[in-house]
């Protein structure tokens, strides 16, 4: 699985509150949770961006609520995957249930820029710049967490490897 | 280079022959379970999926935290869990009278063994690895595809090395030794990572304590606890329904890479107190200069609810009573542990110290009944966590101790050691 996209560059400590506010909590509609998405630190986020768009920010991305709520907007957005320095652990867990995912790299996140292409590696973990052609390691993976992403998460996987 | 024991757990259950951390893995699990809470959502799954489990043996729903049903709610809640285990004829259920808080129920009635990998849906599935098990607390839409595949996905976790020597004090329990750890390394020290428990304090230490101890793993941020398996845990599992030999014992390589290794010198530590709003605020009794005037006091839960720790409690207690306006609450965590302390007397010294007894529930520990602090009320818990709100209201303050600190300030009115009332 390759995905390629421009970058947008985001901070320390991304919160599930700015990720998805609260206040948009009231449904589970994947669309309208995706018009709101990082609205609280970008109102003009989800305007700007173009499909298989990637987010690159800092530590502890999606710290904060348990709730599935922000994977599921940041993917519903259209945005392929997002690499962070770190990942707050339960977001971390969601986000592959939800099928979104997710790449750990402080030299990818110190050595890109905003508005960069990227094209990432699944496989092999590899995160390479196409504009300035440097290349950063991350962790692959696996084989069946990827079938569980493009079965669109744990539950359409469970039904998948349940039949087979 | 070499694994460690939860490395070697996650890389046998996933059929590798080895894993590093960071790596994310499909794994079988041996043991599925979830609780009245957070049962309904992965039974909701499965039941969407139109599946059956994928192996009888090898789920457990336990009906613990609001029961006996404190309200309609948990009442419909805990009406969901009973109506599937009667539709799927379910062995591993109990019902009220029967029921103990999980963590306490499942090692007692031999569900734990050493070498397996084991999920919960409640954070505090951590505990099992005092027995040498790899134990990890996840969500209810995770235990539903564990139900339904028998299979959960894991990132292999780093692991820290905590190294315990020297004499315990007296009062000095397992709690003692976490709170203190955790105090040294803050509620996010061990964050994701495996906290590994050796060295020659804990080649001593009950089993009782070491389940305290693994149990407080999350409190640290630790993705899980573990203690290598030994002779007092063979002991253990033999007096505890496991047939001798029934388990797999896996040890750390010599070579083993830790993240971090940290030693404790455990003749320093005395009692300790955590402090409101978080389990990281502990001192020990002797640095606590104020008077701290408490309202309630608690014995029970997950972490300290066994038979040594009422045991202890009841040391305390004998002959005494409880200071005046305050409630002391003592919840046996099992059934078992619940006649054990009746047929040896305790109820009577707790009953005569002016205690109120409950039946097995998770109850006041997360506020939800059965001890609910008002605004600007002080307790003292034998319990797990002091976060704002927990017991209650999100204007009371809870302190962590060991049960003897517990009983010995129920008595006092104010937080104290068991030697202060003792005389």
């Amino acid at each position: 699985m390759k995905l390629r996209g421009k970058v947008w560059i985001f901070g320390d400590n991304i919160d599930t509150d700015v990720i998805i506010p609260a206040r948009y909590l009231n449904t589970s509609d994947e669309s309208e949770l995706a018009k709101h998405c990082m609205e609280d630190v970008d109102p003009e986020f989800t305007h700007k961006i173009t499909k298989g768009d990637i987010i690159v920010a800092g530590y502890n991305f999606g710290s904060g609520s348990s709730r599935e709520h922000a994977p599921i907007a940041i993917k519903a957005s259209g945005i392929s995957c997002v690499i962070a320095k770190s990942f707050a652990r339960i977001f971390y867990r969601s986000s592959f249930n939800m099928g979104l995912p997710i790449f750990e790299s402080e030299d990818a996140v110190n050595g890109i820029k905003e508005g960069d292409e990227i094209e990432v590696d699944a496989d092999t973990g590899t995160i390479k710049n196409i504009i300035s052609g440097a290349i950063y390691h991350s962790n692959p993976i696996p084989e069946f967490m990827q079938e569980l992403i493009a079965a669109g998460g744990l539950f359409n996987y469970a039904k998948k490897i349940i039949k087979s | 280079m070499g694994m460690t024991i939860s490395q070697k757990i996650l890389a046998k259950k996933s059929g590798k022959e080895f894993v590093t951390p960071g790596e994310i893995i499909l794994a079988d699990v041996d043991l599925a379970f979830a609780n009245d809470v957070t049962a309904p959502i992965a039974i909701k799954f499965i039941e969407e999926l139109g599946v059956d489990l994928f192996n009888e043996d090898k789920v457990a729903l336990i009906p613990d935290h609001f029961t006996p049903n404190k309200d309609i709610k948990s009442a419909n809640q805990c009406k969901i869990m009973r109506d599937f285990v009667k539709k799927v004829n379910l062995d591993n259920y109990w019902e009220t009278g029967e029921v103990g808080i999980e963590h306490a129920l499942l090692p007692e009635q031999g569900y734990i063994k050493p070498g397996m990998l084991i999920v919960g849906a409640d954070s505090h599935t951590c505990t099992h690895g005092a027995l040498g098990a790899f134990a990890c607390g996840m969500g209810s839409t995770d235990l539903g595809f564990a139900f339904a595949t028998g299979k959960s996905w894991f990132r292999v976790p780093e692991s820290i090395k905590f190294i315990y020597s020297g004499k315990r004090n007296r009062w000095v329990g397992g709690k003692d030794l976490i709170l203190y750890t955790i105090g040294k390394i803050g509620v996010a020290g061990a964050l994701y990572k495996s906290m590994e428990f050796t060295g020659d304090t804990i080649s001593l230490l009950p089993v009782e304590d070491r389940l305290t101890m693994c149990n407080m793993a999350i409190e640290a941020g630790g993705k899980n606890g573990i203690i290598a398996a030994d002779d007092i845990a063979f002991e253990y599992l033999r007096n505890h329904n496991v047939k001798d030999g029934d388990w797999d014992v896996l040890l750390s390589d010599e070579d083993a890479e830790y993240s971090d290794i940290i030693e404790i010198d455990t003749s320093n530590i005395e009692p300790q107190v955590a402090f409101p709003h978080l389990p990281e605020n502990s001192k020990g009794l002797s640095e606590i200069k104020e008077d701290i005037k408490i309202d309630q006091a608690f014995i029970g839960s997950c972490t300290n609810g066994r038979i040594s720790d009422l045991r202890v409690a009841a040391e305390v207690l004998k002959g005494k009573k409880v200071a005046k306006y305050v409630r002391l609450i003592i919840i046996p965590a099992t059934v078992d542990i619940y006649k054990q302390a009746l047929s040896e007397g305790l109820f009577d010294i707790f009953l005569s110290a002016g205690a109120a007894i409950s039946t097995p529930t998770c109850g006041p520990c997360l506020g939800g009944y059965m001890g609910v602090l008002a605004d600007n009320e002080v307790a003292i818990s034998s319990s797990n966590r002091n976060f704002v709100g927990r017991m209650g209201s999100p204007k009371s303050f809870v302190y962590l101790a060991n049960p003897a600190v517990v009983a010995a300030s129920a008595i006092a009115g104010k937080i104290a050691g068991p030697d202060e009332v003792m005389l």
